[in-house]
């Protein structure tokens, strides 16, 4: 247990130092660093400009007003944008296995996931959380929640357990790539799949699809299941009322399952040798 | 690198010279052969358009969702009935890789040849650099219009009731109305690619790109929806010939005159960005010394 505990923290070390070198070599550009950051923001207004335009039309969207979709979208936004930006380059993998240069990673004495996650760290992708962050305080002043303790804590355990359940749709995407290198758009269908959906209100969805995304893939639990008590609103498939706090949990069996999932891959990679 | 392989770069390359050699000048065999060999670079990696059609199809889902909510609320939003709209979203979808809405496809390649100076093997070959580049992203085009369109469209069709017609003569003028889209979206991205001549880093600007012909072209939420001048003047701009009008044409909104209009429309953007990417080409070539070693 100690010696897992230290390796952990082995990695996270690595993973900071590889981190703040990214950080150093971005900043020696800071004009174009600005202008990445802000066209990275842009992208993702874009998205809620979309929803905007939606809501001149109509009042409420399967029975949420804007703000409430607001809540809903700052919510996975925010989750979403730290996921990508501690795991976003995870998507990369594919290619290290094409090129051979995943061999590089493995003789360096650090483990090899928090030197993938940690490439070409993006520090650029603030603009997605700071768009996240901004709309989901807009959301909580034009909102009108009776706050209770319980109420308030969900909101900052939401966006932690958010993040990490994205983090291992991450992990585990970059795991399938040992399997398949080519195949890095698949796991777009879960992060950026993932992130649109949970944008809107779940009461658009077909049920089994909602079902899926609870059960199967348990994005739901990013924000959908306790953002719906946070709004004072019914869980549409009936989950008992402890569920709204299961996320938490959720991203704990995600990121074991993810870890498992990257020690299968690992294990099985063959240099291409060339 | 894996791709087309060396064996056909070199049936390429004397493929080219032959052509010098011969004919004095590019023959329009040359440009199909670039526009097949860019056929058969998409059409190499078969996991990865497995793995983009699966992606479009899941979007397609959710956005079908998202319009169903609107439409149910607003019938008739934008001029078009509920199936109209879920066809408008499996055919954004079927035509997000073959048009390159969201950008992508060759500009990222163009800008690398260009810093690293190897735009100048391009410019001494027998070849014109625009025409070579149409020629390339056409195959590029048709093989992504083939591989990562007619799945998406297929299951939204079998999973939610489209108004795909039934008249041959509309997907022959829709096909057509895709390829002046894809010669918008060619010229445009060309432009863009360029501008790696005076720019070191292009970065920002193919961002931008993507960034308004992702929500320019009606990726997001069809033109016809938006908002008073602002959709008036969205439905002029060239992005609009990249989806919105072949959307319309599919979904069978123009007849006639209409229809006629609404091609040459997008044959005029096409003169337009085709033609400034030509005074800018002459530019660049003429002004910009290469870097290199």
């Amino acid at each position: 247990m100690a010696d897992a505990l230290s390796r952990a923290a082995e990695g996270l070390r690595a993973y900071g130092l590889i981190v703040a070198m990214w950080v150093r070599s971005t900043m020696a550009y800071r004009a174009s660093f600005l202008m990445m950051a802000a066209g990275n923001f842009a992208a993702t207004a874009l998205d809620f400009v979309a929803i905007l335009i939606m809501f001149s039309h109509v009042r409420t969207l399967g029975g949420f007003s804007l703000p409430e979709v607001a809540f809903l979208y700052g919510t996975t936004s925010t989750s979403f944008g730290l996921a990508d930006l501690l795991l976003g380059n995870m998507d990369k993998v594919g290619r290290r296995v094409r090129d051979g240069t995943l061999d590089t990673l493995l003789v360096r004495p650090v483990p090899v996931l928090a030197q993938v996650a940690a490439d070409r760290f993006a520090l650029r992708r603030l603009g997605r959380i700071s768009q996240g962050v901004l709309l989901l305080g807009w959301s909580l002043m034009r909102l009108d929640i009776h706050w209770t303790p319980v109420r308030l804590l969900l909101v900052p355990l939401m966006l932690v357990s958010g993040a990490a359940i994205f983090g291992a749709v991450f992990v585990a995407g970059a795991a399938f790539q040992f399997k398949a290198d080519d195949a890095a758009e698949v796991q777009n269908a879960f992060t950026y799949g993932g992130t649109t959906l949970l944008q809107y209100p779940p009461t658009l969805f077909a049920t089994d699809l909602v079902r899926g995304v609870t059960f199967v893939v348990p994005i739901a639990f990013v924000n959908w299941v306790p953002a719906l008590r946070v709004l004072g609103r019914e869980n549409p498939l009936g989950l008992p009322p402890w569920a709204d706090f299961a996320s938490p949990l959720v991203a704990v069996v995600c990121c074991a399952l993810a870890g498992l999932a990257w020690r299968a891959g690992l294990r099985s990679y063959r240099s291409t040798g060339s | 690198m894996r791709g087309p392989g060396a064996g056909r770069a070199t049936r390429l390359l004397r493929f080219v010279r032959y052509e010098f050699n011969d004919a004095g000048g590019p023959g329009m065999r040359l440009y199909a052969a670039v526009a097949l060999s860019g056929f058969r670079r998409y059409a190499t990696y078969r996991v990865a358009t497995a793995a983009g059609v699966f992606t479009n199809t899941v979007f397609g889902f959710i956005v079908a969702y998202t319009y169903i909510a609107l439409w149910n609320a607003r019938p008739h939003l934008g001029g078009y009935d509920r199936a109209q709209a879920l066809t408008f979203v499996w055919i954004s979808q079927a035509l997000l890789a073959a048009s390159a809405l969201m950008g992508g496809g060759f500009e990222d390649e163009l800008q690398e040849r260009i810093r690293s100076g190897d735009v100048a093997v391009d410019l001494y070959r027998p070849a014109d650099l625009q025409l070579w580049w149409l020629a390339n992203d056409l195959g590029r085009a048709c093989f992504q219009l083939l591989g990562r369109g007619v799945v998406p469209l297929a299951v939204g069709a079998l999973a939610f009731e489209l108004a795909l017609p039934a008249d041959p003569l509309t997907w022959l003028a829709f096909l057509l109305s895709v390829l002046l889209g894809v010669l918008v979206g060619f010229g445009m991205r060309y432009v863009v690619g360029l501008a790696a001549f005076w720019l070191l880093d292009g970065a920002g600007l193919t961002l931008l790109s993507s960034l308004l012909g992702t929500f320019l072209s009606g990726m997001l939420l069809p033109l016809t929806v938006f908002p008073g001048a602002f959709g008036d003047v969205a439905r002029l701009l060239p992005w609009s010939a990249l989806l919105q009008v072949p959307a319309d044409v599919l979904l069978g909104r123009y007849h006639g005159a209409g229809l006629i209009r609404a091609l040459v429309f997008q044959a005029g953007w096409a003169v337009v960005v085709l033609g400034l990417g030509r005074m800018v080409q002459a530019v660049a070539t003429r002004k910009v010394v290469v870097q290199g070693g």
